[in-house]
């Protein structure tokens, strides 16, 4: 029982490594479609796992006892470790459920913004340009989806670099990327191993959509440069943000970068292995959630006297 | 080969192409200057048509220039909610969690990488 709960709540830790690996080694809308799925599979079976820890401790207290109409005391392991175990869980769990509700709120208020913004009034097509000195773009998911570029970007690049820049936020809007991430973000939010996962599945979305502006302009080479030269420039350009500590390996930027230089991803079976053990950790952890779900529904239905042991 | 590629693409992706060129450029723009700023994938009738169309929109002006008309982007009302969404969206902290940003933030060691990685060939 406490084995089968432990399994959703540890195999999240797996989930980084696994995925900067899907991330090297499958094309990236096949990294970025398994990725997700499974952080958001690991992030809700985790979720569920707390659950049932708080329940079984719940019905371990006179009063919850009563209220369940346990005629019976509840069989469980031992007291020693489901009360913790119990009050652990609340905790953690009113801490998801506040950064959660947060998040949620936070990115509905920005979708409901961009799409109220994004509609109105005649545009060059799907462009949206601002007069800014700091170079930035961004795909504007809504209807119709827009593409938002600054005055500073469009005059950083050459012309055919705006279309490989232009066809990058496209691909983020036909993708439907937005989607991606706000399920990465709201799995980063279940559990503290999944959040490195979430710039996993970023970089993802970005490469996805540098394949298809790539492949869209039919030139690998001005989509890298294209989009070293906005980096480059936005380095150049003090920002109000906080610059990041140093990381050890290359960041997002100079991976995309590389990968478009060095050719096509070829279709081949490298990523099988790394995708088998995405589907085996998001199996296993459904397998193991639901085994204790229904362990701690029939114990129940023993306390409730409906059933034999 | 290109014209027949650009044939084929939607009229609001071509708008967009013309009035990003027209932006860049930072001063009015003939649709031959245009043309140009565009790196040549499209005809200058083609060019032409499309400014015509953003005249009529008036998304920008134009003003005499020897024969025939240079054009500018206007900053309009449209422009203004652009703007204002755009510092909406950049006040949010976490505004790229909904936007996926062109380019992140690079650390010192990207920026070195990044020139090592365009060396060959340009720059």
């Amino acid at each position: 029982m406490t084995a089968l709960l432990l399994l959703p709540l540890l195999l999240p830790c797996a989930l980084p490594p696994l995925a900067r690996r899907a991330n090297d080694r499958l094309p990236p809308v096949a990294a970025l479609w398994a990725v997700t799925a499974c952080a958001v599979v690991l992030a809700g079976c985790s979720l569920a796992a707390l659950g049932l820890c708080l329940l079984t401790g719940l019905l371990e207290l006179p009063l919850f006892a009563a209220l369940g109409e346990l005629i019976h005391p509840l069989r469980t392991g031992s007291d020693l470790l489901v009360l913790p175990a119990a009050a652990v869980s609340v905790g953690a769990l009113a801490l998801c459920a506040w950064t959660l509700a947060r998040s949620v709120l936070r990115q509905a208020r920005a979708f409901r913004t961009a799409r109220t913004e994004a509609g109105r009034g005649p545009a060059a097509g799907d462009l949206c340009v601002v007069e800014s000195v700091r170079p930035d773009a961004y795909a504007l998911p809504g209807r119709p989806h827009r593409i938002v570029v600054t005055t500073a970007m469009l005059r950083c690049l050459d012309g055919p670099e705006r279309e490989a820049l232009f066809a990058h936020e496209r691909a983020h809007n036909q993708g439907g990327h937005h989607y991606f991430l706000a399920a990465a973000e709201l799995a980063a939010h279940c559990h503290p191993a999944l959040r490195p996962v979430r710039d996993c599945i970023r970089l993802a979305a970005e490469r996805a959509a540098d394949e298809a502006a790539a492949d869209r302009v039919g030139d690998r080479r001005l989509t890298a440069r294209a989009i070293a030269r906005a980096a480059l420039a936005a380095q150049a350009e003090p920002s109000g943000r906080p610059a990041f500590a140093a990381a050890a390996t290359a960041g997002p930027v100079p991976q995309r970068v590389r990968a478009l230089l060095t050719g096509a991803p070829a279709p081949g079976r490298a990523g099988r292995p790394v995708a088998a053990l995405l589907l085996v950790c998001a199996v296993v952890s459904s397998g193991a959630s639901a085994t204790a779900l229904a362990d701690v529904h029939h114990r129940v239905e023993v306390a409730q006297g409906d059933q034999r042991p | 080969m290109t014209d027949a590629r650009d044939a084929r693409r939607p009229a609001g992706e071509l708008e967009a192409s013309v009035m990003a060129a027209l932006w860049a450029a930072g001063a009015p723009q003939t649709p031959g200057q245009v043309q140009l700023g565009l790196g040549g994938g499209l005809a200058r009738t083609t060019v032409t048509t499309i400014l015509t169309r953003l005249h009529d929109k008036g998304v920008v002006d134009r003003r005499r220039q020897g024969r025939g008309y240079a054009y500018f982007p206007v900053q309009d009302a449209q422009g203004l909610t652009a703007r204002r969404m755009h510092t909406e969206l950049d006040r949010d902290d976490d505004r790229e969690t909904v936007l996926a940003r062109f380019v992140a933030q690079l650390s010192p060691g990207d920026e070195r990488i990044l020139r090592d990685l365009l060396e060959p060939g340009d720059q």
